[in-house]
Formats: C-alpha cells, sequence, structure tokens
C-alpha cells in the first residue's frame, strides 16, 4: 500500500491578532508561528497506520520554500519514508488550480495506491487542492473521509455529510482521498524524533525539472483584496470585576426563563 | 441573454435548504443582470423536487435516472460538463456541501473553469463578479476576481443568503436523458450511517454549555460538567473536542454535528467557526467566554465575557451555587 500525501505549512492565526499587509493581498507573516496544517497531520498519520498494517511506502510533498521543509521532517518523525519538497519560488503568484497542477504532475510519477490530502488548509480554507489532482491524474476520489478501511484491493470509506450523517462507499484503487480531521488520534513527536528523522530522503524538485512553466499555471483567480471583517454590533461585553460579572450572567440567565 | 446554473442539492427525497438560498442569489443578480436562472436536478424520482422551485427558475433542467439515485461526484461532473458546454452559463452555483466540495473543483479542472470556494456573496463587476470569501477562519475577508473565462464556478456557503423566493418566475421543464453512457463506475454507494447517535438529545436541551478547543486538556472538562450541573444545564461542544475523543460526536453541534435551539447557548472557549455557529442559529441567547477579543464568535454572540476560562468559570459556578441556596 504506497501512499502520496500532500501537506502544507499553516501559520497558526488562533488568538492572534492579524495585520493585513502593505499591498493587501495576504497578512502579515513574519511574527507567526507555524505548523503542519491540522488536516494534513491526520492525514500523515493514517497513511501511516495503513502502512503499518498493509506495508508499502509513505511519501509526503509539499510545495513551497526551505521554511516549509519543517512539516516535511514532522512528516518523516511521524513516520514517512520520505519526503519530496517543489521548489517553485514565491508560491503566492499561484491559485489552489496551480498548485493543484503542480502536485499532480510529481505524484504522477511516484508509485502509488493512496494519494491524501487534507480536506482544507487552515489558511486559504479553499478545500480544492484535493479533488483538482484527482482529477488531473483521472482517479477516483472520495471527500471528507472519516474512516478507511481496505478491503480486496478496494477502499471502503466514510465520508461525513451534515447532521450526524455519514456516506459509506466502496472506491476502486487507486484513489485519492481528502481526509477530515478526527478520522485517528495523530501521534505525539518528539524534538528528538525530528532530529532522528533527518537522516531519511528529503529530496528537492524544481519547476523546471517537472517540465511545468508559469504559463501553464497562470491562476484562475485572483486575490483582489483581503480586509479585515466589517465591523459588526457584535456581543454586549459583560465587565467588571468577576462577581460583578457572575452577576450579570445569572440576570441574563434568569431573565431567559433558564435559572429561577 | 446570460445564464445562471444552479446545481439542486437535494437528499434522502428532500430539497436542501441550500438549494433554496442559492436560488435566491441566482434570483437577485439575474433580476440586477437581466439574466435568468436555470436549476439542475439529477436524482432519481426527482419530479416532485421540481414542482417545490419551479417558481424560482425560468428553466429546470430535469435528469431522472436510477444511475443518479446516489450522489456520485464523477457522474454529476460528467452531465454537468456536458450543460456547460452546450449553455455556457456566466456562473454556476454550488452548495460548499460536502457533496458540493467534491463535486466543484472535479467539475473546474473539466471545464477548465476557475472556482472559487465558500463564498459569502457574489457582486457583479464590469461583465465579470467579484466573490467574497472568508480565510483564516473568518478572521480575514477577501474579494476574488476572474481570470478571462467563459464563466466561473462558485460554492456558496450553507446560510448566507435567505431561502425565501425571489422575483416571479415561471420555469419550463426539460426531462433530459441521461448523456454519458460510458461513465466507468468506480466508486459505489454503499449506505447512509448514522454517527452521531447517542442516549443525550441536544436538540431539546433550553439550556446547553458548550466547551470549545480552548478548554485545553481532557481534564478541564469536568469544569464545563460542573458549570452545567451548577445550571441544570446540558454540555455539548464543538468539533475540535470531538475529534479529539474527549465528548461524544452526539454532543457536538454544528454544520457536521447537530442543530440546537436552546433558550440560552453558553460556549465557554469556542472561536466561532461558522461550521459551529451554524449548529446554533436556533439559540434565544448566546454567551460567549474567550480570552481571544478578536474571536469570531463575538461577532455573533449576544453577549461576552472576554477572561481567560479558567478564571472566570469557577467563579460563576460558585455564584449559580450561592443564589440557588438562596
Amino acid at each position: 500500500m504506497d501512499i502520496v500525501v500532500c501537506v502544507k505549512r499553516v501559520p497558526l492565526t488562533e488568538e492572534v491578532d492579524l495585520v493585513i499587509d502593505e499591498q493587501k493581498k495576504g497578512i502579515k507573516k513574519d511574527q507567526l508561528a507555524f505548523v503542519l496544517n491540522d488536516w494534513d497531520n491526520y492525514a500523515i498519520e493514517e497513511a501511516i497506520i495503513l502502512k503499518e498494517k498493509h506495508g508499502g511506502e509513505v511519501v509526503a510533498i509539499t510545495v513551497g520554500s526551505e521554511d516549509d521543509e519543517e512539516v516535511l521532517r514532522r512528516s518523516l518523525a511521524m513516520g514517512a519514508d520520505r519526503a519530496i519538497r517543489v521548489d517553485a519560488g514565491d508560491i503566492r503568484r499561484f491559485d489552489s488550480f496551480g498548485i493543484s497542477k503542480i502536485l499532480a504532475r510529481v505524484v504522477k510519477d511516484l508509485p502509488y495506491d493512496l494519494v491524501f490530502t487534507g480536506v482544507l488548509a487552515d489558511d486559504d480554507n479553499g478545500g480544492m487542492v484535493g479533488i483538482m489532482m484527482a482529477e488531473e491524474l483521472k482517479l477516483n476520489h472520495a471527500c471528507m473521509v472519516t474512516a478507511i478501511e481496505i478491503e480486496d484491493g478496494k477502499a471502503r470509506t466514510t465520508s461525513e455529510l451534515e447532521g450526524g450523517l455519514g456516506e459509506a462507499s466502496l472506491v476502486e484503487l487507486p484513489a485519492l482521498i481528502t481526509i477530515q480531521t478526527g478520522i485517528n488520534e495523530p501521534r505525539y513527536v518528539s524534538i528528538l524524533g525530528i532530529r532522528k528523522a533527518a537522516k531519511k530522503e528529503l529530496k528537492i524538485i524544481n519547476l523546471a525539472d517537472l517540465g511545468l512553466s508559469d504559463e501553464k499555471l497562470s491562476p484562475k483567480t485572483i486575490v483582489e483584496e483581503v480586509y479585515l471583517p466589517p465591523e459588526t454590533e457584535g456581543a454586549q461585553m459583560l465587565t467588571g470585576d468577576p462577581d460583578t460579572i457572575a452577576s450579570d450572567f445569572i440576570e441574563i440567565l434568569t431573565k431567559k426563563g433558564v435559572m429561577e | 441573454m446570460s445564464e445562471i446554473f444552479v446545481i439542486v442539492e437535494h437528499r434522502l427525497g428532500d430539497t436542501r435548504d441550500i438549494t433554496f438560498e442559492m436560488l435566491w442569489k441566482a434570483g437577485e443578480l439575474a433580476q440586477k443582470l437581466s439574466y435568468t436562472v436555470t436549476a439542475i436536478i439529477l436524482g432519481h424520482d426527482v419530479k416532485s423536487l421540481a414542482e417545490n422551485i419551479s417558481d424560482r427558475a425560468d428553466k429546470i433542467i430535469i435528469f431522472d435516472d436510477e444511475r443518479l439515485k446516489n450522489f456520485n461526484a464523477d457522474i454529476h461532473k460528467e452531465i454537468i460538463y456536458t450543460l456547460i458546454q452546450e449553455s455556457k452559463p456566466a456562473l454556476t452555483l454550488i452548495g460548499n456541501t460536502s457533496w458540493g466540495m467534491e463535486l466543484a473543483p472535479c467539475l473546474s479542472v473539466k471545464t477548465d473553469l476557475p472556482l472559487a470556494t465558500d463564498c459569502i456573496d457574489i457582486t457583479p463587476k464590469d461583465n465579470t463578479f467579484i466573490a467574497q470569501r472568508q480565510m483564516f477562519n473568518g478572521k480575514i475577508f477577501s474579494n476574488i476576481s476572474f481570470a478571462k473565462s467563459e464563466g466561473c464556478l462558485l460554492t456558496i456557503r450553507a446560510g448566507v443568503f435567505p431561502k425565501d423566493k425571489i422575483g416571479d418566475r415561471k420555469a419550463q421543464i426539460i426531462q433530459q436523458d441521461f448523456p454519458v453512457t460510458d461513465i466507468p463506475v468506480k466508486k459505489s454507494f454503499i449506505e447512509f450511517v448514522e454517527t452521531a447517535a447517542g442516549d443525550v438529545d441536544i436538540t431539546q436541551a433550553e439550556l446547553l454549555i458548550s466547551v470549545g478547543r480552548g478548554i485545553g486538556e481532557e481534564e478541564n472538562i469536568s469544569l464545563i460538567k460542573e458549570l452545567a450541573e451548577a445550571l441544570g444545564g446540558v454540555v455539548s461542544c464543538s468539533r475540535p473536542i470531538v475529534d479529539k475523543n474527549w465528548l461524544p460526536k452526539y454532543l457536538q453541534v454544528g454544520t457536521s454535528g447537530k442543530s440546537v435551539s436552546p433558550k440560552v447557548y453558553i460556549a465557554v472557549g469556542i472561536s466561532g467557526a461558522f461550521q459551529h455557529m451554524a449548529g446554533t442559529s436556533g439559540a434565544g441567547v448566546i454567551i460567549a467566554v474567550n480570552k481571544d477579543p478578536k474571536a469570531p464568535i463575538f461577532r455573533t454572540a449576544d453577549y461576552g465575557i472576554v477572561d481567560d476560562l479558567f478564571k472566570i468559570v469557577p467563579v460563576l459556578k460558585d455564584k449559580i451555587l450561592e443564589v440557588k441556596k438562596g
């Protein structure tokens, strides 16, 4: 069971004040901490679980700069066998369409039964690269998957629908699956583990090596402007010392008839 | 005259709300631009679905075939691709739902048309459109334009447009035959599975105390349980808590969990991602506790407490117990 997992390094933005950059095309990232995209963390774990069960090789890929190798090393420490970084210069010139073409081109030459991506990335929240790749590679696909069992060369998948409903499907391999959070419990990675994984292969490929030019990858969507959410009236804040807050809190509950 | 396509989403015989919401937006744009609205229904035994929306579109194209009984993104893609080739609609709207998130990206590659996902608004501009969407879980908004093309695809976030009828239309209903016979079906539907069954029904609760990622560690959930107990309320949670297996799926509020309608919804350590808030629209009053004053939840909550939950929750609990004692 050879599995390719596409991963992305994203900034941590919870409990952080985001600042728009001068060009109003993105956010300032120099003060932010970066992590492996949460969905991709589950995707790597799922690939390793399947490898441990069925054998084979797990390859982690990312498109990005040297800094982005951090998430490949983490993937290697979790148990991926080797990693590939596509050095494409400043990737802000590509949209999901371009990134999916680059990834598809790399995956095409690798041995694989399954290709995993996360459902979404925590930064642009686009959620399209995975299935776009599947179409580029003419692969079967399943989306938002929360369970995978391999049976007779096929994957039995459960896709998450709305309202607590799931959809069980049988997908012929090879296939691309987008992985939803909660599918497993990603293992802990220690600093020592990451250091040990430095011995594993991390290959760097350029766009030119792939025979891809900017022309073929030109974006179909353009970010015209990014901005902070428009002001809304928002919540009425309960302020003061904790005791005052608690009294106000109880008053609301009493008024709404959930407390006597 | 240009057309707007709306891909009708339906499940188990019911037209899903997102369909009405997309038809509302399509109708509004069509009025403004003198376009027509075409609804596309793929399924089996779907004639009644067409009746439901016949006053919201100018044309309804139905593919009624046993092979379309269950959703299959690849088959949908092939059929819609053919229709797009024929009509070249200016816009094609698809729900940003589990099914739509699988259909739209492959349709985009197949048709070579640009795609913007999870859009919360669409504005016409110079013969094309600007799509409004969010990034970084709602902390940033962005306006997206499209490279020159013969149309574009957009997936629409559920719950952002009204479900109402707009304008007065009378649809011409066109039944078409399944056009492609040689689509190899390499993915087959097995069954629907209930993933959120359990012995507590949060949809019936009058008071919910909901816990999110801000709780930090599994053992801290007892803090929320104690608050709920003091209040006589029921504990619920957001997705990250279920992903970590700290609470069962049947207590999850949100798009992939339950939609709740308590008199009061107390959200503790929940940032307020739209997927979560979508499940709380029926709540009477929302009180949010979060230490991040910029957390999106304060945009929708009625009352907010900006504080460290580990400091304020025990105070709230003690005060409640004190008041209850009289």
